[in-house]
């Protein structure tokens, strides 16, 4: 962004790429496959790069909000020096801090979880997947719940999938019922309290019952814990696990 | 004459019990923390379709649609109760019977609810006796928490039965006597029939019997319903209208922590400081919470339903939703006298973390929002565990290890991941290496 900015120029987008999407090694492959996505249909977007410092999401979410204001307060002087109008992210997480959280503090953005995004393109019919590489693979959407409940969409990452040919399952507990995957409220950075079962072994459990053997998620949190879990039920062999970013770039052949 | 003031004796007692009830209830209200209630257009708009509409509880079709019918059922009969308070009082009968076809259809369709009611409190009866509904157990769901729904159910299941005995006997002692019936019963004209037969003694006696048991059961459970988790009937409306209505994943910001971080970031600031005492941060007690925590406690029936989905407790972890709307109503209950004696500093010697609720509970927590989104009556219950979280953080430093480690690291390189701020964009390495 800064040599963008420097060069006199104000990129339409700004991708926020999240501290998962920049250190998770998974997630990385989503950011690289969106990214693909972006020059691919040539939009004028930059990257913060170094200048980006976590979202503070999971810091305020564990009770520490003196860091997360810090963090806040922080990236939205970034931000503003920028004059960012326009935010797409892959993290429903900092979707959610950056679009409800961050005006609090001075911080107003127009953000888009990437999930809007693509379907607005597809909508557009600036992305239209006729690949049939995923014709006989059953799709399952597994909702994060910071882009459903906490935000109210459920529609877009599945108007993504529907633009690929291939078959689509639902879960018994989706969209607005959808169950967690467990990761959130800083549940991925501790251990588990004691119970009888882990929330991704559960999750993942649905998500087989339905005999899909993709599923889609949109959230490096959820990734984590459905990759996890498809592992842990031995599924590696017949069940995978893409954000749907990486559906449509396999699908465009990127 | 006896008869109406024996009524006015009633009705003043039922009074004054229900204020004094209300005035201890509501003077805990003083002891929790203030907050803005803005955009009132919105929560008019919440309140009828939450609260009248009762969208919510259609997240359950069946048994949803049964509570509905029971609540616009009430809103219905409420007519008829207010009107049998006039007719006490003036020792008439059919008050607003001169309202004409308005009357009509209020009263027909008070009579076709009261059966409907009937039916449904059976089978939530039916429910809570014999079938094992997961959501009704659980270690918060003590006997005297089953014993109370029992009775309430109980309770309006009479209510209803003598609301159309009231009406049958009605019709068939103004018909004996040659009166003009006021009022049209769809359900108790048939009722009538059946019991046509008796000797007018006994329908007198019958008459009586059922108007006075319906109005003094419902002064009884008027009284009764504030100690009971079915205060929820005076409570949920209005809490509707007081709840949350930004997005759900929103969070509260915290201004006394603004304040001291815009310090940090800019000291030339520090003179235009207040100079009041920094609040506490976060909840650890009853008394710390906002007002709308408080009446989201107040207004919860414990029907489970956030409980049924909190994926913590599904999978078997300690913490339930519910028990956490309890335990502050509960502790509240049990601290309130105490602060309205001594006031606000007031301690003794417990605390809602500790006392009630684990901090094993509140780590357990995704914050998922889904007993939130399935809280019938909008109650919060994220937000009352996350205030707790932040009293564990910013007052005792008593996160989970995993958790300071990562604030450490976002502290230090600005990701919850031990990775240099430099290495931010070594995700494209690769996209770079494919381009040469």
């Amino acid at each position: 962004m800064a040599e963008v900015f420097a060069g006199g120029k104000k990129p339409e987008w700004l991708f926020w790429v999240g501290s998962a999407g920049a250190f998770d090694d998974r997630y990385k492959k989503v950011t690289r496959e969106f990214v693909k996505i972006l020059t691919y249909l040539k939009i004028d977007y930059a990257v913060l790069g170094t200048e980006e410092s976590d979202s503070g999401d999971v810091a305020r979410r564990a009770g520490n909000e003196m860091l997360f204001q810090m963090q806040a307060m922080t990236n939205i002087e970034v931000l503003n020096a920028y004059e960012v109008k326009k935010i797409v992210t892959c993290c429903p997480h900092d979707f959610n801090t950056l679009k409800n959280e961050y005006p609090d503090f001075g911080g107003r953005f127009e953000v888009w979880h990437h999930s809007q995004f693509l379907e607005t393109l597809i909508g557009e019919g600036r992305i239209n997947i006729s690949s049939e590489i995923f014709r006989n693979n059953k799709i399952v959407f597994h909702d994060p719940c910071y882009l459903g409940r906490a935000n109210k969409e459920y529609q877009a990452p599945r108007t993504v999938l529907d633009s690929i040919p291939s078959v689509k399952v639902e879960m018994k507990r989706n969209r607005s019922f959808g169950l967690c995957c467990g990761a959130g409220g800083g549940q991925m950075f501790k251990e588990a309290e004691k119970g009888n079962k882990e929330v991704f072994i559960e999750r993942t459990e649905e998500a087989i019952a339905t005999g899909a053997d993709i599923i889609a998620t949109a959230c490096p949190f959820c990734m984590v814990m459905m990759t996890d879990g498809i592992k842990y039920k031995n599924q590696e062999d017949r069940m995978k696990n893409y954000d749907v970013a990486e559906l449509v770039s396999m699908g465009l052949g990127l | 004459m006896i008869k109406q003031i024996l009524f006015a004796v009633a009705l003043v007692i039922t009074l004054g019990i229900f204020a004094w009830t209300m005035r201890n209830i509501f003077y805990y209200f003083r002891f929790t923390k203030k907050l803005p209630l803005n955009n009132i257009p919105a929560r008019l708009r919440e309140t009828f379709s939450v609260a009248i509409a009762q969208t919510k509880i259609f997240r359950h079709p069946v048994m949803g649609f049964l509570h509905a019918l029971v609540f616009w059922g009430f809103m219905v009969i409420l007519f008829g109760s207010i009107e049998m308070v006039f007719d006490g009082l003036a020792g008439i009968e059919r008050a607003f019977g001169s309202l004409g076809v308005v009357y009509d259809v209020l009263i027909a369709t008070g009579d076709i609810f009261a059966a409907i009611i009937t039916l449904a409190i059976l089978v939530f009866l039916f429910r809570r006796l014999f079938m094992k509904v997961k959501r009704f157990y659980g270690p918060e769901m003590k006997a005297v928490s089953k014993a109370d729904a029992n009775l309430a159910l109980s309770f309006i299941l009479i209510l209803m039965i003598t609301l159309l005995g009231m009406n049958t006997f009605y019709l068939i002692l103004a018909h004996n006597e040659g009166h003009e019936i006021v009022g049209v019963y769809p359900v108790s004209s048939h009722l009538a029939d059946l019991f046509a037969s008796m000797n007018d003694e006994s329908i007198w006696f019958w008459h009586e019997f059922n108007w006075w048991s319906h109005i003094l059961l419902i002064f009884a459970f008027a009284n009764m319903l504030p100690y009971s988790k079915h205060f929820h009937v005076f409570m949920s409306v209005p809490n509707v209208f007081v709840s949350r209505i930004s997005p759900l994943g929103y969070v509260d910001n915290m201004e006394s922590i603004t304040k001291e971080v815009k310090l940090m970031l800019d000291p030339s600031t520090a003179f235009a400081a207040s100079t009041e005492a920094p609040a506490k941060f976060g909840v650890s007690d009853a008394n710390d919470v906002s007002w709308v925590n408080y009446m989201n406690a107040l207004s919860c029936t414990e029907c489970g339903r956030c409980t049924a989905v909190c994926p913590a407790n599904i999978t078997g972890k300690l913490l339930s939703p519910r028990k956490i709307m309890m335990d502050l109503r509960a502790r509240m209950k049990e601290k309130g006298p105490g602060l309205v004696r001594n006031g606000e500093s007031y301690d003794d010697g417990k605390s809602l973390i500790g006392n009630y609720i684990s901090e094993e509970e509140l780590w357990a927590c995704t914050l998922c929002n889904a007993c939130a989104q399935e809280c019938p009556v909008n109650i919060n219950q994220p937000s009352i565990i996350l205030d707790m979280r932040r009293y564990l953080v910013l007052e005792k430093s008593a996160a989970p290890s995993g958790l300071n480690t990562v604030f450490t690291n976002i502290e230090n390189n600005g990701a919850p991941w031990q990775f240099s701020p430099h290495d931010r964009m070594r995700w494209a390495d690769e996209l770079y290496l494919n381009q040469l």
